[in-house]
């Protein structure tokens, strides 16, 4: 069982640089052609830096910091038990290429549901641009299969 | 352009579907999502995990879901987005993303539609329902 004591543990800031070619990439992955993503004039004509990030990128991002795997491994949980069961993201600011994102991670609950056959680990993060704008929040469910 | 006037409770937004989806499309996924859980991969990692065969990455579909809100509106008009996983797409998976508008509401300022959204697999069950805010003019 997840330790519940975890909860409130927040995590050491890590930074993610947000590459052109990796919008690019990650918009192919899901099967999204809009030239927005892939044209920088087209997405400056649209008021971009450079190329917008897609909506669910910010977790692209965790996931390149080794947010998530980082606490199963801390947790001694193999991840081939372990979904995605939850996401959600809020946003406040533009997130573009060229932009170097500082991301602080915590621990909001762990509960579990089936007399623990299910254990659920939740977390936020929040993320910074180099101006210190607020871009978005994060919160992730994961669902252990035990 | 969509004006906030002109929507109405229980209106639908414009669907999706997306081509199935394939293998390639995990690889790419795994490597541009930066999530490389087996489980995405490897059919008997998936198997030793307890899963019927690989599964394709939660954040795939709701990566649809994202496109899906960014064919109808403007991507900076998208306030928030979210998504309970409550079932696995697996390879080879048809899914039709929908949304249809929840409530309207003014808020400092901001005219905000509220949208339930869902995506759906060929068979047309539900893969992840979820909400997604929008401000609009």
């Amino acid at each position: 069982m997840i330790d519940k004591s975890i909860i409130g543990k927040e995590y050491a800031p890590f930074t993610v640089e947000v590459e052109k070619r990796w919008v690019r990439s990650f918009a192919e992955a899901i099967g999204d052609a809009s030239p927005i993503y892939f044209d920088e004039s087209i997405a400056r004509a649209a008021g971009y830096r450079s190329l917008p990030a897609p909506p669910t990128f910010p977790f692209a991002m965790i996931m390149d910091a080794n947010q998530s795997f980082m606490i199963l491994d801390q947790l001694g949980i193999d991840k081939r038990r372990a979904m995605h069961g939850e996401q959600s993201f809020v946003y406040h600011a533009d997130l573009c290429a060229g932009d170097v994102v500082t991301g602080r991670q915590r621990v909001v609950d762990v509960y579990d549901k089936k007399n623990g056959a299910l254990e659920f680990l939740v977390t936020e993060t929040r993320l910074e641009n180099q101006r210190g704008e607020h871009v978005c929040d994060l919160r992730t469910t994961v669902v252990v299969r035990n | 352009m969509i004006l906030f006037e002109d929507i109405k409770v229980g209106d639908a937004i414009p669907s999706i579907t997306k081509p199935a989806i394939s293998h390639l499309q995990l690889a790419l996924y795994a490597g541009a999502g930066a999530d490389h859980n087996p489980i995405h991969l490897d059919e008997e990692a998936a198997k030793a995990g307890g899963l019927p065969g690989i599964i394709a990455h939660g954040m795939l579909p709701l990566g649809f879901l994202g496109q899906l809100l960014t064919l109808w509106v403007p991507q900076r008009q998208v306030r928030s987005l979210s998504a309970r996983f409550v079932g696995m797409a697996f390879p080879g998976d048809v899914i039709t993303c929908s949304g249809k508008i929840a409530g309207k509401r003014e808020e400092a300022g901001d005219k905000l539609v509220d949208v339930e959204i869902a995506a759906q697999n060929q068979k047309g069950e539900n893969l992840q329902l979820g909400k997604a805010t929008v401000a609009l003019t």
